[in-house]
């Protein structure tokens, strides 16, 4: 018994893998799907080919960076999924920015349109943080709200404002920017895979630097932590939740721009590819860390990649790893709480020991 | 004058949704839960019901009973998925509004996914007729705009009173209002505060089925992964507009629909604006009405999103 | 008429909740007609062993019998049925329904299949009110009662639904003095029909009304006999398992200038209400004033009004000559005020957070912890152990969440904090609400201390002997206004419980 609270803890985390498998097999199950070929699919054969491999490091960018965002956030007690939005106005700001200024020499436009797609998104995260903080809007609410008006304002720059010239002279009209120029660009290593994965990793550090090292993260985590607390104790809750939701817009805005430099290099529809909300799931099971949440949004990067490979090779839909991210999100809130639980374990623990004194008797 | 006969009897029939989805999400908030889910729900219940009278009527004429069964069925998937929410944020306290997320990503998630499966691609139905009630449909300007829709309609906007009538003659309804503003009090009394939740997630998911399949159904008759466009997010905002009443819900599920319904008109109202701009008007609205009312939250229940536990001492 | 309870019985009750024995191997017996006081100090397992005869809690092992028969509540319904019924320390009261909707929750007669028949309730209720002479208005809602009104409406409930054997768990607490005398008066015209357990840690009610004693520490009977064979003093000795005198105030007036100046303010609660209207009062350095009255007359609002954490309506607030009146809760902690808030668990402190973090909470970016705003680790672990160890902190280490700690030492863990920030001026609000003896004792001590160097502090609570003990003046507040102030000399409890009913004195 010595070890039990590490047992306990191990078997408990066993049991929610467990249940997350056996509720996505049942989704797959109704499909009729080969079950153990699909999860091969998503979760393998990525991980087979370098070719894959590049692709699931290209996805793992834009996650790392959002869910980093959303991590400070959620520490600081505001819960962001409006990062889809706010990715969807840094890839305006970026790219109008590169179609103003992209004569400018490259160490000056690049930094600049970078820039731009923080500000917007900062801005997109600015509205939900403030609402909250001096009119108590709910910001699950208020993000979800402005992610509808993003993408609708998204859609308009680029069928009117941002339209491809060329596009309207063909008369095809495919929603797009034009070709945005190479002083832009953020360069490749090999395949798709860009340098854009270094911003991701160094901001990971400066992420954990200033939540857990400054005055400012200490001050941002005990508003996340109990607000009340850090009210009375002179901390301006308000101040550092809506500061929080800026930085967490600002890092969704930063992803998409990195995201037209490096991979796209013109706005086109379907860049933030949902994301926004699973980077939500990718800052949960990182456990609001930027130690977990590294490989967390590898993991995540393979699950969305997998399931693009599933419509072909077992006839399953890509969608299938919405319904996935869905559970994870479940059994990872259900898990902590069943964690926390002191009631349980000890009861656990009694009843346990109860079998064993019995079986000694 | 005909144009805006025109737009109010489309923001009607458009407003069931809100309505049915808000009105069960009000009995969750009334027992103290907070769904988030409804979004998903709503996906799920739509596509179940559209899925029904699809799969039975390829090609021909559906009999109505048929969308009938995909309601019913809708409802209880939907019932379902309450009680799914209920075991996480019920039995095991998870935080109701991340869980939330969870739910609508799931609910969204399976549909696209089934739909993908069993339908495949854009598939119209030909849905629910409307029922013009004989006599009162021809009355001017009044005619239209009430009595010229589909049957839902109707049951829709008489469950209204119904819902006032449970929450507040019924001893379930006093139930409901006890455990989701005091819920030890609630349990001191020999109340089963969870299973009281469990109900009331039960019928608000159950409501929220039927609102999905109103949408797949009744209004835009085909399923889509972007059929519920954020409605179940709206209607968890329209419980805050009505401040938990039932009528007052219904005047914000309206207004809702209003603002929805311009961007059909926008040619007629002779308004130069690009269409993207239209469609985001409810999206606007939600949020400025949000920012006025969510500070005065006098009638909200006291202890919403707070997990009961009869063990933890206070 | 069901049968009456002639006897009932606890026998060998345990109950664990994780770390704590709760309740070890309790027996006891009440007979009909009887009234039982359960003594012992805050935190000694009273409420829990009453919530096990309620069915609240399940015990893990033990019996209960009425009348010789074994029973088993699975939930407080059970216990309705056999005729039990409680009045719980913190009224269970939906406060936005009626009186008449809240016995409707356990009035299972009036449930019918699709309406809930509120008359009945209604006449049920008046029926128990006229029988009883406990005067309520069946309409009205709880939110606009008085706390003495909602006790009546929490007993009224309990007889309704059929109550024989009455469980009332520290009725007095929130009473004054004069509503106390009338409470034990009706108790007493009560028990011609009813057996009773009282729960109480007052020991001239316990002396005053009940027939037996049962004096429960840590969780287990150390004594139970007849209340008449001892003192009140025997009692005492015997609840807190040694005899505790709380220091007193002693010391001569310290005659220091103002420190604090609430000069005619209006602040409004929650509910929109005014909470303080035109509230006025001095506290100079030196001195301890202490705020007496029944807890929801404006203390809260008080304490959070001075100190910025709630907007004021009009009127000033010189804090040693500079207006803090509608300040930035930082300005005003940087003037040097300290605060100990009535909820310690979420205002006193962030409960996920270790107890070294919680002691730097208002002070993470000065220069003591803090490098241009990157945190100085060492200085933080050095100061935590050092607070640790002068306030003789219970915790395994200061990496701890201080969530975990007992009440008595999260409180310790404010008041070291809030202390050696040093302060110019404190405010403690309920400091000893719910601690043992040890805990009170090393608080007063302290606060003491404070007064001895020079703090003026304000004092606010409604345990009348800490406001006697510990004060140099007395001012007593009643709906939002300061009734009177009284020196030390001029206080005593009956004198302060006309004032905190809210009568004039000539009354």
């Amino acid at each position: 018994m010595r070890h039990f609270k590490l047992i306990y803890k191990i078997c408990i985390i066993l049991l929610a893998v467990l249940a997350t498998l056996l509720m996505s097999s049942v989704i797959l199950m109704i499909l009729g799907a080969d079950i153990w070929r699909t999860f091969y699919t998503i979760v393998i054969t990525p991980l087979t080919r370098v070719g894959h491999l590049t692709e699931v490091f290209v996805r793992m960018v834009p996650l790392c960076i959002i869910a980093l965002g959303v991590a400070v956030a959620y520490r600081s007690g505001i819960i962001n999924i409006g990062a889809e939005g706010q990715m969807a106005m840094g890839i305006l700001g970026f790219t109008t920015v590169a179609l103003t200024l992209g004569s400018l020499p490259k160490p000056i436009v690049l930094p600049l349109a970078l820039l731009s797609a923080v500000l917007c998104g900062a801005l997109w995260g600015f509205i939900p943080g403030i609402l909250k903080s001096k009119l108590e809007v709910s910001e699950l609410l208020s993000t979800v709200m402005l992610n509808y008006i993003a993408a609708q304002f998204y859609s308009f720059c680029l069928r009117v404002p941002l339209l491809d010239p060329a596009e309207a002279l063909s008369g095809a009209g495919t929603p797009q920017s034009a070709r945005l120029p190479s002083t832009i660009e953020i360069g490749r290593i090999t395949g798709r895979l860009h340098y854009g994965i270094f911003i991701a990793l160094v901001l990971a550090v400066l992420v954990y630097l200033f939540m857990w090292k400054t005055s400012f993260g200490y001050k941002m985590r005990a508003s996340g932590a109990q607000s009340r607390a850090a009210r009375y104790g002179g901390i301006s809750v308000e101040r550092y939740v809506t500061l929080a939701m800026v930085i967490s817009g600002a890092f969704a805005g930063l992803a998409g721009g990195v995201e037209i430099a490096a991979v796209h290099r013109r706005a086109i529809e379907g860049v933030t590819n949902n994301y926004g909300f699973s980077a939500v799931v990718v800052a949960l099971f990182g456990m609001l860390h930027p130690i977990g949440i590294i490989p967390a949004s590898f993991f995540f990067a393979l699950l969305i990649y997998g399931s693009t490979l599933t419509p072909r090779a077992v006839g399953v839909p890509a969608n299938i790893v919405d319904v996935m991210q869905g559970l994870i999100i479940i059994v990872i809130v259900t898990t902590q709480m069943v964690l926390q639980n002191s009631y349980l374990e000890d009861k656990v623990r009694r009843s346990i020991e109860a079998r064993l004194s019995r079986k000694e008797a | 004058m005909d144009l805006l006969v025109n737009i109010l009897s489309m923001t009607v029939p458009f407003s069931v949704a809100l309505l049915l989805a808000s009105i069960g999400e009000m009995f969750n908030q009334r027992s103290g839960v907070f769904n988030l889910g409804c979004e998903g729900i709503m996906a799920m219940g739509a596509f179940i019901g559209m899925l029904v009278p699809f799969l039975v009527g390829h090609g021909g004429a559906v009999a109505g009973g048929w969308n009938w069964l995909g309601l019913l069925l809708a409802a209880i998937i939907g019932a379902l998925l309450g009680l799914f929410f209920g075991v996480i944020v019920v039995t095991f306290r998870a935080p109701q509004g991340i869980a939330g997320i969870g739910l609508q990503m799931f609910g969204v998630g399976t549909a696209g996914t089934l739909f993908r499966h069993f339908v495949g691609g854009t598939q119209s139905i030909p849905g629910m007729a409307d029922m013009p009630i004989p006599g009162l449909s021809r009355i001017p300007v009044i005619g239209p705009i009430l009595f010229d829709h589909n049957p839902i309609v109707y049951l829709a906007f008489l469950f209204v009173p119904v819902a006032w009538y449970i929450l507040f003659k019924t001893s379930w309804g006093l139930k409901v209002r006890a455990v989701g503003t005091h819920p030890r009090a609630a349990d001191s009394m020999g109340i089963n505060v969870s299973r009281t939740r469990y109900e009331a997630l039960a019928l608000g998911g159950a409501l929220a089925g039927l609102a999905g399949a109103y949408l797949s159904i009744c209004q835009v008759k085909m399923f889509s992964d972007e059929l519920i466009a954020g409605r179940g997010f709206i209607a968890v905002a329209l419980v805050y507009f009505g401040h938990w009443h039932p009528v007052k819900i219904m005047g914000g599920a309206l207004l809702f629909s209003f603002a929805q319904t311009i961007q059909y008109n926008v040619q007629g109202l002779g308004i130069d604006l690009p269409y993207e701009f239209f469609v985001m008007l409810p999206y606007v609205v939600v949020i400025v009405v949000l920012a006025f009312t969510s500070r005065n939250q006098k009638g909200s229940p006291a202890a919403l999103g707070k997990p009961f536990n009869r063990e933890i001492r206070t | 008429m069901e049968e009456k309870i002639r006897q009932l019985r606890m026998e060998h009750i345990t109950k664990r909740f994780p770390g704590v024995l709760a309740s070890d191997d309790i027996s006891l017996s009440v007979d009909e007609g009887e009234v039982l006081a359960l003594v012992g100090e805050n935190g000694a397992g009273k409420t829990t062993l009453m919530n096990i005869l309620m069915g609240i809690y399940q015990q893990d092992e033990g019996r209960i019998f009425i009348n010789g028969e074994e029973q088993h509540f699975r939930g407080p319904e059970d216990a309705f049925k056999a005729g039990l019924g409680m009045v719980h320390q913190q009224y269970m009261l939906v406060p936005n329904m009626t009186v008449t909707e809240n016995v409707a929750l356990g009035y299972k007669q009036a449930w019918k299949p699709l309406r809930l028949d509120l008359d009945m309730v209604k006449r049920r209720v008046e029926e128990v009110s006229s029988h009883y002479g406990l005067a309520v208005n069946p309409d009205a809602y709880i939110w606009q009662l008085s706390v003495g009104e909602q006790q009546r409406v929490e007993l009224v409930k309990t007889l309704c639904l059929g109550a024989r054997f009455l469980i009332l768990d520290e009725p007095t607490s929130a009473l004054t003095p004069q509503e106390t005398d009338e409470l034990i008066e009706l108790l007493g015209r009560m028990k011609q029909e009813l057996s009773i357990i009282f729960i109480s840690h007052k020991l001239n009610e316990v002396k005053a009304l009940s027939d037996k004693v049962v004096i429960l520490r840590h969780g287990a009977v150390v004594f139970s006999g007849n209340t008449s064979d001892y003192s009140s003093s025997e009692i005492a000795t015997l609840m807190t398992g040694h005899e505790i005198v709380l220091p007193e105030n002693k010391e001569p007036d310290m005659d220091g200038p103002v420190a604090l100046s609430i000069q005619d303010i209006s602040v409004r609660s929650d509910r929109g209400f005014l909470a303080l209207d035109h509230f006025s009062l001095d506290v100079h350095e030196g001195e301890i004033v202490g705020l007496a009255g029944v807890s929801g007359n404006g203390q809260r609002e008080l304490a959070e009004a001075i100190n910025g954490l709630r907007p004021i309506v009009e009127g000033k607030i010189e804090f040693f000559g500079v207006d803090i009146a509608n300040r930035k809760p930082w300005y005003v902690i940087d003037h040097g005020m300290g605060y100990i808030p009535e909820e310690r668990n979420i205002e006193g402190i962030v409960p996920s957070f270790a107890v070294k973090e919680n002691f730097i909470l208002k002070d993470s970016d000065k220069e003591r912890f803090s490098r241009h705003r990157f945190l100085r680790r060492k200085e933080i672990n050095s100061n935590a152990e050092q607070l640790k160890e002068s306030f003789d902190i219970r915790t395994p280490n200061t990496t701890t969440a201080a969530g975990s700690l007992s009440g008595g030492n999260i409180q310790k863990v404010i008041l070291a904090r809030e202390i050696t920030r040093a302060p110019k001026f404190l405010i403690a609000v309920y400091p000893t609400r719910g601690l043992d003896m040890g805990a009170i004792e090393f608080i007063h001590q302290e606060l003491l201390k404070k007064r001895r160097e020079g703090i003026g502090i304000l004092l606010v609570s409604e345990e009348l002997d800490e406001i006697m003990n510990l004060s140099d003046r007395i001012a007593v507040i009643y709906k939002g206004h300061v009734q009177k102030v009284l020196s030390h000399g001029e206080a005593n409890k009956a004198r302060l419980g006309v004032l905190m009913a809210g009568l004039k004195e000539d009354q």
